[in-house]
């Protein structure tokens, strides 16, 4: 077995054994060799998305955990979020040149939770309509710019 | 002339001499700010060329002096001599003067000063079992996992994987840091060289660093020409043609081929200008015009000057820019050409209209002789046929040498009116700029004479008298090119040249 199917079927194993609050694994959709998933994600109470349901679809190349997961949202709710597209790309910086390979699903998932939950209006971003007009389907090609760390 | 020249010549030599002097009293400031305009050729700039290991050489000899005074590890002398980019003396400034843990986490190393939390402390504390290394999620003994002076420790296996990830996918070598999210530590050097295996990675990161080291090191710019791989080392920094091993020369400030008499930052722009696009919207400008009332760009397609703006139904004149109504008497014979709203709009025409065909006008002659050095080889290959056809016809060999030299300065002028169009452009008009003109008018039309010499059948029964001719006409050129040059940097240093900025 792969390096990259042993630490996803650990990863797996985990988000069953013990779920976080709000996430959980679609074990349905999963893929054989483990290099697609589909998480469900429910958002906080007391925020904004209180008790709406998203799902989050990762893709796992072979050199991961080195090489960050493709993480977009998917689905007939995308959040209405200032870092997130109306086509599901997230702009954050862990998905991208923050990526560390200690880096999991679950913090993933959570680091995702908590930018939903720290948001205070419900909007897209700026420059979503030319964005989605022009942005590769890979989120990863996209050259995200971070400059607000406060959503 | 030749007699004046020789004398003009002594007297800039003196000048030279003391100009050198004055660069070094000045060479600890900015050298940038005491102004790097290109200086003579002939000027004495020592530099050396070094190969890729006396590089690396080159890099541990500045490590090595560093830890004389500065006793610390040698790694991470090398990441914080990265952090200051390479320069020594701000180094020990900042170690001395300054809080030494600020300087420490500010180059993203662990002090060596602060031993409390080593690694080895923590794998002792931890010995009784195993634990779960956080990237392959596999439970490893102890000893098995490895890390820097954070604390984050991983398996063997998942740092070299880590390692090769950074050096091979993402191109990083010295900035490479610790595998755990949000860790800043930086990799050293050593750590590299010991956790990698593969020496295909090993070699890359080697490359990287030295890379790293000649990039942002002032005194050192490697060779541009492609797979060169020679690095040019001067003794300071100054805009001065330098020559590498393979022969190309450039200009030691800024990379570029040697573009005396223009100065890097024009040339820089010069052809920033030249690349991109913004000649489109010149033509636009030059081209179009705009609607008076919603500025919509409208380019005429009929004959009729009656325009209508599709965007906002204005009716106006396409002639004078002015309101349509007035014109209804003189049925497209427009007569109101003093009326002040469309005179302004005019205006403004005729200034971009002005602009693009003064920017075309310099890049015309730019690029003209920029297109006859790119046949430089062809000319020098016909010349060596005409050489030999020569000693056919009773000269020695080195009675022809003077047709290679007339090549030689044939370039050489080229190569300077080239940049004279760019030094030019950005000139402003004043009485010294006029005889820049005149000289640079004098020159071209002297090198286009010699081109047109060399490029003329040598037939043998005037040998003789040809090669009076081109050996005057190569003289004349070189004195030439001499007088032009020294006049602009006799320009810079006693700072009577105006730039046109905004272009």
């Amino acid at each position: 077995m792969a390096s990259m199917e042993k630490r996803l079927q650990k990863e797996l194993q985990a988000l069953q054994r013990d779920p976080p609050v709000g996430v959980k694994v679609d074990t349905d959709k999963l893929t054989s060799n483990l290099s697609e998933w589909t998480v469900n994600l429910t958002g906080a109470p007391g925020t904004l998305y209180e008790g709406e349901n998203f799902v989050l679809h990762f893709k796992f190349g072979s050199r991961y955990p080195f090489d960050s997961p493709q993480v977009i949202f998917g689905g007939a709710n995308i959040p209405v979020h200032p870092h997130v597209y109306s086509n599901g790309h997230i702009c954050l910086s862990i998905l991208t040149e923050d990526w560390s390979p200690a880096l999991s699903v679950q913090s993933v998932c959570l680091s995702i939770v908590s930018m939903l939950s720290s948001c205070k209006e419900k909007k897209r971003p700026p420059d979503n309509a030319i964005y989605v007009k022009t942005c590769s389907k890979n989120p990863k090609k996209t050259r995200w710019w971070y400059h607000d760390d406060q959503v | 002339m030749f007699e004046e020249d020789s004398e003009n010549e002594v007297e800039d030599e003196d000048e030279e001499e003391e100009e050198e002097e004055d660069d070094f009293v000045d060479m600890g400031m900015d050298a940038e700010a005491s102004g790097t305009h290109p200086k003579h050729d002939e000027e004495d700039f020592p530099f050396q060329v070094l190969t890729a290991d006396e590089i690396v050489k080159h890099m541990v000899d500045c490590i090595k002096e560093v830890n004389t005074v500065v006793q610390i590890p040698a790694t991470i002398t090398r990441i914080l001599l990265t952090h200051f980019k390479w320069d020594k003396e701000k180094l020990m400034e900042c170690y001395f003067t300054e809080d030494q843990d600020k300087l420490f986490s500010d180059a993203h190393v662990v002090s060596p000063f602060r031993k409390s939390f080593t690694p080895a402390a923590a794998a002792q504390a931890a010995s009784s079992s195993e634990i779960m290394c956080e990237i392959c999620f596999l439970m490893i003994p102890p000893t098995e996992l490895t890390g820097l002076e954070c604390g984050h420790r991983f398996c063997w296996q998942c740092w070299r994987e880590y390692l090769t990830t950074k050096i091979i996918d993402e191109g990083m070598g010295q900035t490479i840091s610790c595998a755990a999210h949000g860790c800043d530590i930086l990799v050293d050097d050593q750590t590299v060289m010991y956790l990698v295996t593969d020496p295909k990675v090993k070699l890359k990161y080697q490359q990287l660093i030295t890379n790293s080291f000649v990039e942002c090191n002032r005194l050192l710019r490697w060779c541009p020409r492609p797979d060169c791989g020679h690095v040019v080392k001067a003794q300071y920094y100054d805009c001065k043609p330098v020559k590498c091993k393979c022969t190309h020369i450039f200009c030691f400030a800024c990379g570029e081929n040697w573009h005396d008499p223009a100065l890097c930052r024009l040339l820089r722009r010069w052809i920033k200008k030249c690349d991109d696009d913004s000649e489109t919207s010149n033509w636009i400008a030059a081209n179009t015009k705009e609607c008076p009332k919603c500025h919509a760009t409208i380019e005429k397609d009929g004959g009729c000057n009656h325009m209508v703006c599709k965007r906002c139904k204005l009716d106006f004149c396409w002639v004078c820019l002015g309101d349509w109504e007035p014109h209804g008497s003189s049925w497209y014979n427009c007569n109101r050409f003093d009326e002040e709203g469309a005179k302004k709009a005019r205006d403004a025409q005729e200034k971009s209209r002005h602009a693009l065909q003064r920017y075309l006008f310099y890049c015309n002659r730019y690029m003209n002789h920029m297109q006859s050095l790119k046949f430089e080889n062809k000319l020098y290959a016909s010349v060596r046929v005409k050489m030999e056809e020569m000693q056919h016809h009773n000269m020695s060999w080195i009675e022809v040498q003077f047709l290679k030299k007339a090549v030689d300065v044939l370039c050489q002028c080229r190569q300077t009116l080239m940049y004279t169009y760019v030094f030019a452009f950005y000139l402003h008009r004043n009485n010294q700029s006029i005889i820049f003109e005149e000289n640079q008018k004098d020159l071209e039309n002297a090198t286009e004479q010699l081109s047109e010499y060399l490029e003329r059948d040598i037939t043998s029964d005037m040998l003789v008298d040809i090669k009076q001719k081109v050996q005057d006409k190569y003289r004349y050129c070189e004195s030439r090119r001499k007088v032009l040059l020294d006049h602009v940097h006799e320009g810079y240093e006693k700072e009577l040249w105006e730039y046109q900025d905004g272009n």
